[in-house]
């Protein structure tokens, strides 16, 4: 088989060397009526191509998001990844190497770690950040914990706003914690009283902007009201690119501020791997989970890099640890870090002006549609449209069926609140001009024939 | 005169009347390596004899602090904060953690002395 | 139990003359490179991606414009290409030479996994397009679970978390879930963990409120019925084990272990990030085993990528099945393949909630997949035997020189050895591992598991072929020989042919630098 080297001879004089005359012998300590005597009935070897035909075939059987006019979000985003930061990604040392643990023969990816952390912490615009999170709905549940560590308190209180596999992630990992997390009310208009729910036992506040609806949301009076309480304010931002054209959480005087990486550099990849980014003040370091990688100097004097602050983590603390995790995002920080330096800021600040300009266009020409109003004053990429008394999930099945890629529906992530009727519609630099005129055209279509029946 | 007596966790108290100053031995701080960071309790926090009193970092380990007798925090040492070398350096002098107000003289007699310490010390080769 | 082990992180301080006889102008040597970090050659005027001006627009942003672009500069393509190509060239990886890294797996990580997980079909899609759009990503999904279940022997599985650690997660909230809809949340309050367990396994239990009770670790690097009978009791929730565990070694005792935990009340929790010893030979759900998670880039060949991305699917019992997370795949009526994503209802109605976004880690499923269509279930048990059989025969070539904590005898797919054969001779575990690189290796595991004095665990896989172990095996013996002769030389100061040599951890960690900041000008 082309994956294993040992010849049948090779086995022979290795099981000589050992000093026993089959392999079995070596599963000795296994219980004999447990040690399985064939193989598990399962389809026979395949090679290189009967796995391309066959995956293949699956990998046909879904509608790819660039081969239609395409509009989903809901914090997952399809951004234009230069060839350049999947071809990089690919190199051996890169995909094939572990975890930094021995830095003298790891220092590319601790060197591109400690320039991702720079960037992460400069477009958070805090102090400090990790070298990274599974994604960004556990980075947050991981900020409430830290929040509690922090102020010692445990009642956590979730902003309407907040993307709804965020709060359920929260809710499950805080709530087994032996947290008590406060969630409003799905806030579509942006008009929720978050600072009334701040009192002496609160935690933290987790507020993200732009928020699920697509709403910016102002976190300064939030994070000054959270301050007089000794409340943290957490802020979270699922679109990435929205750093390039909006006040930093950290300039708006959050606490900790978490996001989904995924924008910048990674695929859709039907929901992962993406990559969590976690910054902080830097008073708060020590309470921080995950990874960090910090600079020194070798025996020679030369600059370096290295995973330091480790007695924070599992390997050291066992069950005292900051956080259980271990393998975090790796690949996934390199993609970011890779696309990140092609852009700068200022390659970003255009592209996230491209992808504003785009939702607007857009937005205009559906807000001119009959019966669709786009509910937002204000947004990044992202808006809510409400498609008067209709389901709106009925709307996106047969908008894929003429094949477009209408958006998200409501009601796939907050069944069952009364929000039946309200589209997420995202628009990034890949939408054309023919792509938002296929979407309003089948819009339109849409609404005619439901209306008709 | 401090009366000092050890744990087997290579804790020593140093005793003077109903204040013991609490520390890590230096066999422990060997043991340890580079010490990068003490985490020290609130002036004020009252322990039992055993109780995690402190946590003592280097960068491949982490040691819980056991407070060796019962008693009141009503000191810590701030300066081991800001350098943790120091503890490395003089353990049993300027790195000192903690001042306890000991609550019960009688658990002293528990502990090691200096002589037994050392033969302690010796077994664990 | 923390880890305690410290051991030196200062740098050793070498002769200056050595520094001089590698001079160079730039500081290069040949093709190892210098290279700064992005920030101190990039600036705000180059940029590596052209973007056009979007026609007028009337900005939406209320008042929370950015006044300025974040203050990050850029690299053009070429030069985004040489730096990271640089530091890609101070890596090594299995595709440079074998890593025997105990309890990481380091197998070869296929490149028609990557080309798989690339087809615009499973790369660019969704996850909350309409399920119609998406029956082959689900369908992938269903395979995987498939095979996972078949290896298993196992009922469930979970395929959400993102990591092993975060499978841990999912699988002791299932058994917490399942305690408490059995009324005894309040009392059954306890984990046992055995003192040679990975730190994620306590760390997993402290995080969900449980208190860890250590099982001792015994002369033979086996957890023994007796130890684990008498810890057990009403208020005992679970037993977090490794199989084979962190020593190397099949748990003799783990259908007994089993049996009594569970007659007590208790459920079975593995670890199974060793799973790579019996893939194909024995079914964890045979030992009595409860919730398992697998490590995909361990035992099913997804790359490690520098510490990441993972995938932690766990496999469950029919105890603990009905308490799983969402979002999970299940055939409708209609024969469609549909996403149930609500806990709380239907199909979900005891769900413990939910771990993460989205549905879980689709790259690293359709690589393990490419995985297991390649190999086949008998290609699988033949790995997992090459496995075995390398482990053995590496322990076997080192007996004589080296000291093995549990005596001689076989081992599954890692040895394990510690550094009693070093005493007298001034020189550590760490000093084996600095000098190993100089080798051309990476180091094997060291300092893990913390039960064994300066442990060296070693786990070839499956994927080295005889040649490379012959040459693994001739320098370790070489470094064994040098040290015991006392050729403290070659340690001391190890390694020296690497990018850089041994770095100062101590410093990292008294005056952490983790950010670049732009130097001030000096007043």
């Amino acid at each position: 088989m082309r994956y294993l080297p040992l010849s049948g001879a090779d086995r022979e004089i290795m099981l000589a060397r050992i000093g026993v005359s089959a392999v079995d012998a070596l599963f000795a300590d296994a219980p004999s009526e447990c040690l399985r005597d064939q193989a598990p009935d399962l389809p026979r070897r395949k090679g290189e191509m009967a796995v391309e035909r066959a995956l293949g075939q699956l990998a046909a059987r879904n509608v790819s998001a660039g081969s239609v006019p395409f509009f989903l979000g809901a914090g997952a985003y399809r951004h234009h990844v230069p060839a350049t930061v999947d071809h990089l990604i690919q190199r051996s040392e890169f995909l094939t190497s572990y975890t930094p643990y021995q830095p003298e023969i790891a220092q590319g990816t601790l060197q591109y770690l400690f320039e991702f952390q720079t960037q992460v912490a400069a477009l958070t615009g805090m102090e400090v950040a990790n070298a990274s999170m599974y994604d960004g709905s556990t980075a947050c549940a991981e900020a409430v914990l830290m929040a509690q560590r922090i102020t010692r308190r445990k009642r956590a209180v979730l902003s309407g706003g907040l993307h709804p596999h965020y709060a359920q992630v929260t809710r499950t990992v805080c709530g087994f914690a032996g947290d008590s997390i406060s969630s409003l009310p799905p806030d579509v208009a942006a008009s929720e009283d978050i600072i009334s729910q701040i009192g002496p036992d609160t935690s933290c506040v987790v507020v993200q902007s732009p928020d699920v609806f697509g709403n910016l949301r102002d976190l300064a009076p939030i994070a000054e009201a959270a301050r007089r309480a000794g409340a943290l304010l957490v802020a979270v931002v699922t679109e990435a690119v929205s750093f390039g054209l909006l006040t930093s959480p950290g300039a708006q005087g959050a606490d900790i501020v978490v996001a989904e990486g995924q924008s910048i550099g990674n695929a859709l990849n039907f929901g992962g791997p993406y990559v969590g980014l976690f910054a902080a003040r830097s008073k708060f370091v020590r309470q921080m989970p995950g990874r960090l990688c910090g600079e020194t100097v070798d025996a020679e004097g030369r600059r370096g890099f290295v995973l330091t602050l480790s007695a924070r983590e599992q390997h050291i603390r066992r069950d005292k640890a900051t956080s259980n995790i271990c393998t975090n995002s790796g690949l996934c920080c390199l993609a970011f870090t890779i696309h990140m330096t092609l852009l700068g800021g200022h390659g970003l600040r255009q592209l996230a002006r491209i992808n504003h300009a785009n939702a607007v266009a857009l937005a205009d020409r559906l807000a001119a549609l009959p019966g669709v109003t786009v509910l937002n004053h204000s947004f990044f990429n992202e808006f809510t449209v409400k498609l008067a008394g209709r389901d709106a999930a009925d709307v996106v099945e047969r908008l894929a069926a003429r094949g477009v890629l209408g958006g998200v529906p409501v009601s796939r992530l907050l069944p069952g609140a009364g929000l039946d009727d309200l589209l997420l519609v995202a628009s990034t630099e890949v939408n054309t001009d023919e792509d938002r005129a296929a979407l309003a055209d089948a819009l339109a279509a849409v609404l005619g024939e439901i209306a008709a029946c | 005169m401090a009366d000092t007596r050890y744990t087997k966790d290579h804790e020593y108290i140093q005793v003077t009347g109903d204040i013991g100053v609490v520390g890590i031995t230096d066999y422990a701080q060997q043991q340890l390596g580079d010490i990068v960071f003490v985490e020290l309790p609130e002036v004020g926090r009252s322990f039992g004899k055993g109780d995690e009193a402190a946590v003592v970092e280097s960068v491949k380990a982490a040691s819980e602090i056991y407070a060796p007798v019962g008693g009141e925090v009503i000191e810590v040492n701030a300066a081991i904060e800001g350098e943790p070398a120091v503890v490395n350096e003089d353990p049993t002098g300027r790195g000192w953690f903690l001042k306890l107000r000991v609550a019960d003289a009688a658990e002293l007699g528990d502990l090691m002395d200096e002589g037994a310490y050392r033969q302690y010390v010796a077994t664990l080769g | 139990m923390l880890n305690r082990q410290g051991r030196p992180t200062i740098a050793a301080g070498d002769s200056p003359a050595s520094a001089a006889e590698h001079y160079t102008f730039t500081g290069n040597r040949a093709l190892q490179q210098i290279e700064p970090l992005l920030f101190e050659i990039g600036s705000t005027e180059r940029c590596g991606v052209d973007l056009d001006e979007p026609a007028p627009f009337t900005a939406r942003l209320g008042a929370l414009e950015a006044a300025a672009p974040v203050d990050l500069p850029a690299l053009s393509e070429p030069e985004t290409m040489r730096h990271f190509v640089r530091l890609s060239q101070k890596n090594y990886g299995i595709d440079t030479g074998m890593f025997p890294l105990g309890s990481c797996t380091m197998k070869h990580n296929p490149r028609l996994n990557e080309r798989m997980a690339r087809l615009p079909g499973f790369a660019d899609v969704h996850p909350l397009q309409p399920v119609a759009t998406v029956q082959g990503a689900l369908a992938v999904m269903d395979q995987l679970a498939h095979w996972l279940l078949t290896l298993t022997g196992m009922p469930a599985v979970a395929l959400s978390p993102k990591a092993g650690a975060h499978g841990e997660l999912l699988g002791l909230m299932a058994i917490k879930a399942a305690i408490a809809a059995r009324g005894e949340g309040e009392t059954r309050n306890v984990v046992l963990v055995p003192e040679s367990a990975h730190g994620t396994n306590p760390a997993t239990a402290a995080l969900l409120g449980f208190r860890v009770k250590s099982v001792p670790a015994r002369d033979d690097g086996a957890v023994h019925l007796d130890d684990v009978v008498s810890l057990l009791g009403p208020d005992v929730a679970a037993i977090m084990l490794t199989n084979p565990n962190t020593c190397g070694l099949f748990e003799p005792q783990i259908v007994e272990i089993a049996a009594a935990l569970h007659a007590a009340g208790g459920y079975f929790y593995c670890d199974g990030a060793n799973f790579n010893a019996i893939v194909g030979k024995v079914r964890p759900g045979d030992l009595g085993v409860d919730a398992m998670h697998i490590n995909l880039h361990k035992t099913f060949s997804t790359p490690h990528g520098g510490g990441g991305p993972g995938a932690g699917p766990v496999v469950l019992s029919e105890l603990l099945a009905p308490f799983a997370p969402v979002p999970f795949v299940r055939k409708g009526a209609d024969g469609q393949l549909t996403l149930v994503e609500q806990a709380g209802e239907g199909e979900a109605a005891r769900a413990f909630g939910r771990l993460t976004a989205f549905h879980g880690q689709m790259g690293m499923y359709v690589r393990a997949l490419s995985f297991m269509l390649s190999h086949g279930g008998e290609g699988l048990r033949q790995a997992s035997e090459d496995a075995v059989l390398s482990a053995n025969y590496v322990r076997a070539s080192l007996a004589d020189l080296l000291t093995a904590p549990f005596g001689d005898r076989p081992c599954m797919h890692e040895a394990l050895f510690d550094d009693a054969w070093l005493k007298d001779t001034g020189l550590t575990t760490l000093d084996i591992a600095k000098a190993l690189i100089d080798e051309g290796f990476h180091p094997m595991t060291v300092y893990f598991p913390l039960v064994v004095h300066g442990a060296m665990l070693i786990e070839p896989t499956e994927s080295e072929s005889k040649v490379s172990l012959d040459l693994f095996i001739a320098a370790m013996r070489d470094l064994a020989m040098a040290a015991k002769r006392g050729d403290a030389g070659r340690f001391t100061g190890a390694p020296r042919h690497a990018p850089l040599r041994r770095l100062d951890e101590t410093r990292a960690a008294r005056q952490p630098v983790l950010r670049w900041t732009r130097p001030q000008p000096v007043a």
